[in-house]
């Protein structure tokens, strides 16, 4: 179980507050929408949960103990923009062997070409970069993803794709889902819980 | 008619083709490059030079440029090639001493604000906005003296005045690409701070360095013969190029305008094969550009 407890968070402290005792709880195999508009804080709370920013207030547990800081963190969270997530000096395979050897029939399924491996960032798209950063932290270590926007910007064909992907390896592992996004039909679509943050968040 | 029309411009079409591929971005950027180097070289085996540099031969003294002594002789019969030949070697061996300080000055300091953050960073970054809002010229001299002039005095000099910009874009570096979020994944994904320092931040400082290494050289160089030309730096047994053109201003009213004319252009060429050299060495270590 992936816990947010009681979470409140600013920026600095002459900013207004972002988020104020906001509680969410993700169970193994639940994939959870977090729906709401441009610009609230929902970016900011997917990074406190995967542990990237540390929370003012309140505690995010991961089985009842905090998340490991110098080890494998079992939340990954995937970023709304690859292009600045993945170093634009590697080359693409060793950006998406970072972590792990993803078998073949993950890269075959996101349809990632070998050929790309040699390359550089600024010669992929980002629907095929993003690809590659869904596939580098689907690591069997990880036990919650934190897909913030993740398809936003892709085309139909691609988003529906990645989507395919992720919901076949959360079943096979399951795996809990946070899905951040502003677009209510994909949360429907892909989630088992939606959670309305302009109910929920104050 | 058609058809001829048509299969000589395929065959232009394959001409210039030919010709892109024969100089596309990455070989006229490699070329470029082993050219400055060699030209680079030349001018640093100039040192052998020095010897007969300095043989005076009265009989031929104040020759215009001629087959014989293409810079022409001076007031002793000097030959002028063969003494800027000589200065710019020597020139260019203290600059390459003085911009290496520089700008191992540079990287130490940059990294140290940047790592220490907080308010090591504002002290480091209070020095380097000081020493950039101060004019070069005034603390080159004032260096130059207070360290005795000559050989050490110009290299201590240029050394500690031409840090600041390079600590700068190190310091500015090292924070961008250490809040980037591959690099904070990286972290996530179970990698130590010191496997991130290598493989993530250190190709990203290692070219701003090399490149800022090699743009201040020209630099280093030009002002190496600034302070020579006013008095305080290499003494008159040193023929940089700055004593060859600080002698020939004496000379300049009579006419012999090749003592310094000469000299100088040998001078800014030099700078200039620096600058390529730079800007073309950036170009191939940056992913985006190296491979157009």
């Amino acid at each position: 179980m992936l816990r947010a407890e009681r979470i409140s968070f600013r920026y600095s402290p002459n900013r207004p507050w972002i988020l104020r005792g906001f509680s969410l709880a993700i169970a193994p195999g639940e994939r959870v929408g977090l729906y709401g508009p441009s610009g609230c804080g929902k970016t900011t709370f997917g990074r406190i949960l995967a542990g990237y920013l540390q929370p003012l207030g309140g505690n995010v547990e991961l089985d009842g103990e905090p998340l490991p800081k110098k080890s494998y963190c079992p939340v990954q969270m995937i970023f709304q923009h690859p292009e600045l997530a993945i170093n634009p000096r590697w080359t693409i395979g060793k950006a998406l062997y970072e972590a792990y050897q993803p078998p073949p029939s993950l890269l075959e399924a996101l349809s990632l070409d070998p050929h790309w491996f040699e390359r550089f960032p600024h010669e992929l798209s980002n629907g095929e970069l993003q690809r590659i950063a869904v596939a580098r932290v689907l690591d069997p270590r990880t036990r919650y993803l934190i897909a913030d926007e993740i398809t936003t910007m892709l085309d139909a064909n691609t988003q529906a794709q990645l989507w395919q992907v992720l919901l076949d390896v959360a079943a096979q592992r399951r795996l809990g889902m946070l899905v951040i996004s502003h677009d209510r039909p994909l949360l429907e679509r892909v989630c088992t819980r939606i959670v309305d943050w302009a109910l929920e968040a104050h | 008619m058609n058809l001829e029309v048509s299969r000589s411009s395929t065959l232009w079409c394959r001409v210039g083709l030919a010709r892109q591929k024969v100089f596309d971005r990455r070989r006229q950027t490699l070329f470029l490059i082993v050219f400055c180097v060699l030209c680079l070289g030349v001018i640093l085996a100039g040192s052998a030079q020095a010897a007969v540099a300095n043989q005076t031969n009265l009989s031929q003294r104040n020759q215009a440029p001629s087959w014989a002594h293409p810079f022409g002789t001076d007031w002793l019969g000097r030959d002028m090639l063969l003494r800027t030949w000589s200065g710019l070697s020597l020139s260019l061996r203290v600059g390459f001493l003085a911009a290496l300080f520089s700008s191992l000055i540079g990287l130490v300091i940059g990294l140290t604000a940047a790592t220490l953050g907080g308010a090591v960073d504002a002290f480091f970054s209070w020095w380097i906005d000081v020493f950039l809002s101060l004019p070069h010229m005034v603390v080159l001299i004032l260096l130059a003296f207070v360290s005795g002039g000559g050989l050490n005095g110009v290299v201590i000099s240029v050394a500690l005045t031409h840090w600041p910009s390079l600590a700068r874009v190190i310091r500015a570096e090292v924070y961008q690409v250490r809040s980037a979020d591959y690099v904070q994944l990286s972290a996530k994904l179970g990698r130590s701070p010191s496997w991130i320092a290598r493989h993530h931040i250190l190709p990203h400082l290692w070219p701003q360095f090399l490149v800022g290494l090699i743009l201040l050289f020209p630099h280093a160089i030009l002002h190496e013969a600034g302070i020579t030309f006013i008095g305080i730096g290499l003494s008159p047994h040193q023929p940089a190029i700055g004593i060859i053109l600080a002698e020939s201003m004496r000379h300049l009213s009579t006419g012999y305008w090749w003592l310094a004319v000469l000299p100088g252009m040998a001078l800014l060429v030099m700078v200039k094969l620096f600058d390529i050299l730079g800007e073309n060495v950036r170009a191939l270590l940056d992913p985006r550009t190296a491979q157009e």
